[in-house]
């Protein structure tokens, strides 16, 4: 137990701060998210993850908003296990028609009124897999869908850039 | 692991009538028999020890190619027959390999090959998608397909039953309660022990194997890199092995250690991320924050010395697109005298934590007889008794020139299996600084060759996750023919509805991360 003490408090808090430029931006971000999400969403904003058909690479960099470097969480935006309890859906990969119908479900399942996220090149537009008699190809194809965040895959900065341009945008 | 020319000895056990033809294929050893023998072989096979590695089909005019690949002590043998299409029908192998059962369902979906007495001939990769009756790998089936504006759930999938008084089913997915892949999980359960578990893959099925025919070299490694984006390096360097093969090109040695200093990163930044979730799915969140911090770390200099945090088309046909400067290496080894430091005090903090031993030790065992029987690779074999390392068995560039220690446990429990993963961060560190030290000035890139039409490759490389298998067949100018990425998962996700037998459900998820099989690597 003392070594776990220890290791925490050795370790400090990693969470960036305002020193190099870059973790100025992503503080900056951060930032600007928490202020559009207290004035809209009362504090906070709840983000059901889907993947549609992704080759993996999207949710490794999904996951990084929960390290302790982003930890998206102190801005008030956080990830929920059903749909029902979602703001936003955060959608990955080409939309595989064998996922078609759970993502259509899932939609469905998102009480109104919701925001849908497209993240990566493949639920951009596709990808590296397009159209084909396997994949529906981009999620807008699927689903209404209200930014777009391309990268293959994006980096967490980048998510974090794209979940502000949702929600600073009129809706 | 010297070859001890098994192969010569098992030939002479074959009897007469079956007719074998040797052709040589790059660097491994090809037989063709006659379908009818198809099983008589595989039995053989199995009685020699053989490993059932890997298998696919080709539709090639009016004949279906179908091939097995086995291993015994490092050396891999292609086994193939030619069937017409007109009356594709060949006896199962699955009766003697539980290993070739999802394989040769696949087939059987995507070519209409018929396995005759195989024990479960339901649809595996197809759900709606397509129609029965169709099959997506014919040369004749068109890439976009005939589908419907809205493809129907998979409704009608006959799952295994149970009955009695207390059991009741959980189904699980597609969509899982975290941020991780679709796929379906049955439970059959009593009170909280699971009775069975059943896998219903394929939600993710992108076309891979269509979609790769008619690429050039350069789009096929992208394809591949994407067809599991956390083992992107991996399977872009299978499939670069493959092609280089088919095309006669020798990678420099600059390049060979670079796609190794890449491929050790990728274990490394894998394995540190899934032992922190492992210890987070039992609440222990102090090592979850650890290691994804440490994994965060890496991946940043992953991005700055390669230009990417995942490594991503780094590697291509006849080489590497990154290069490592002094500077870079010097960053490379002082990054790894740190994470050695940390390693070890995280480490100690987990291994004399009780509340973390009375989860882990013990759940989830997976015997040695099931990992062999089901031919499980990587660190969920490893850790049940099965000592295979594609890099010390079958060593290629540049591991040919190291020696590989590989980690090997007989537990077969999840506590097993985490201990064997960090053991194997521990070997690919100092890989990473041998090859380092190994350098050597030179080209990063080969001058690519046309093959031949119809010139062949198998890649074989040690993922992260185990062996992966890629075979490339070649057509005119350039363009691929076929493309068939075996990943480790295909292999290792039926074990998981072995070791989770008699756990609790809510171990099921720790279960799982704890093998961590692809979902998109398994459903292509």
């Amino acid at each position: 137990m003392l070594r776990i003490f220890k290791k925490i408090l050795t370790t400090g808090v990693v969470t960036e701060q305002f020193k190099v430029p870059k973790d100025e931006e992503l503080e900056q971000l951060g930032i600007e998210i928490k202020r559009y999400i207290d004035k809209k969403f009362s504090g906070s904003i709840a983000i059901r993850q889907v993947d549609a058909g992704s080759c993996n690479g999207c949710e490794l960099e999904i996951h990084a908003l929960n390290n302790p470097f982003y930890d998206i969480e102190r801005f008030g935006v956080h990830f929920v296990a059903s749909p029902r309890h979602a703001d936003v859906l955060l959608v990955t990969g080409p939309v595989s028609r064998h996922m078609q119908t759970a993502l259509l479900r899932t939609y469905e399942a998102t009480p109104n009124p919701k925001w849908v996220v497209a993240a990566g090149d493949c639920a951009a537009c596709g990808g590296e897999f397009g159209v084909s008699y396997a994949s529906c190809g981009a999620v807008s194809n699927v689903i209404p869908v209200d930014a777009v965040v391309p990268g293959c895959p994006p980096t967490p900065l980048a998510l974090m850039r794209g979940l502000l341009g949702l929600i600073t945008a009129e809706k | 692991m010297s070859s001890s020319n098994w192969t010569a000895d098992f030939l002479s056990r074959l009897s007469t009538d079956i007719t074998v033809t040797q052709i040589d294929i790059s660097s491994v050893t090809l037989w063709q028999i006659e379908s009818h023998a198809w099983q008589q072989f595989a039995e053989l096979a199995v009685q020699q020890n053989l490993r059932w590695a890997a298998g696919w089909a080709e539709h090639i005019e009016h004949r279906f190619f179908i091939n097995t690949c086995f291993e015994k002590q490092g050396e891999y043998l292609l086994l193939r027959t030619i069937i017409d299409a007109s009356n594709p029908e060949l006896p199962s192998q699955a009766t003697v390999y539980p290993a070739a059962n999802r394989s040769e369902r696949h087939t059987q979906d995507m070519f209409g090959i018929k396995f005759v007495g195989h024990p479960d001939d339901r649809r595996w990769t197809r759900h709606q998608a397509w129609i029965e009756k169709n099959y997506p790998l014919r040369k004749d089936f068109p890439v976009q397909g005939t589908p419907v504006g809205i493809t129907p759930p998979d409704m009608h999938y006959p799952f295994i039953k149970s009955h009695g008084a207390g059991t009741y089913e959980i189904p699980v997915g597609p969509v899982h309660a975290g941020i991780i892949e679709p796929g379906h999980f049955r439970f059959q359960a009593v009170g909280e022990l699971i009775l069975n578990l059943e896998e219903r893959l394929g939600y993710v099925h992108k076309g891979i194997e269509k979609i790769a025919e008619g690429r050039e070299p350069e789009s096929l490694a992208r394809l591949a890199g994407r067809v599991s984006g956390d083992t992107t390096v991996g399977h872009c360097w299978a499939a670069c092995m493959a092609m280089e093969q088919a095309a006669g090109v020798i990678i420099p040695p600059r390049a060979a250690l670079i796609r190794g200093i890449l491929a050790e990163r990728e274990r490394v930044a894998n394995h540190m991320g899934d032992i922190g979730a492992i210890c987070n799915d039992v609440a222990f969140v102090f090592a979850q924050m650890q290691f994804s911090r440490l994994r965060e770390l890496w991946q940043r200099t992953n991005a700055t010395v390669f230009g990417h945090r995942l490594l991503m088309d780094k590697i291509i046909p006849g080489g590497v697109v990154c290069d490592l400067s002094d500077e870079s290496c010097a960053l490379i080894k002082k990054e790894i005298t740190e994470l050695r430091k940390e390693l070890t005090e995280v480490i100690l903090a987990l291994d004399l934590n009780s509340s973390l031993e009375d989860r882990l030790y013990t759940a989830g065992f997976l015997s040695e007889e099931i990992a062999a029987a089901f031919g499980t690779v990587g660190y969920v074999g490893r850790a049940s008794g099965q000592d295979k390392d594609v890099r010390r068995d079958a060593p290629y560039a540049p591991y040919d020139q190291v020696t590989v220690k590989v980690t090997l446990e007989t537990q077969g429990d999840i506590a097993s299996r985490l201990w064997v993963r960090y053991k194997e961060i521990r070997t690919a560190l100092r890989l990473i600084e041998n090859f380092i030290d190994r350098l050597v000035a030179g080209e990063l890139r080969a001058e690519w060759q046309t093959p031949v039409a119809g010139s062949e490759g198998l890649g074989i490389v040690e993922g992260w996750r185990g062996e992966i298998i890629s075979y490339i067949r070649f057509d005119a100018d350039n363009n691929i023919a076929r493309f068939y990425p075996r990943d480790p998962s295909q292999l290792n996700w039926p074990a998981l509805e072995k070791l989770v037998l008699n756990n609790i459900v809510p171990d099921f998820p720790v279960c799982n991360k704890s093998l961590n099989g692809s979902y998109s690597g398994n459903d292509l």
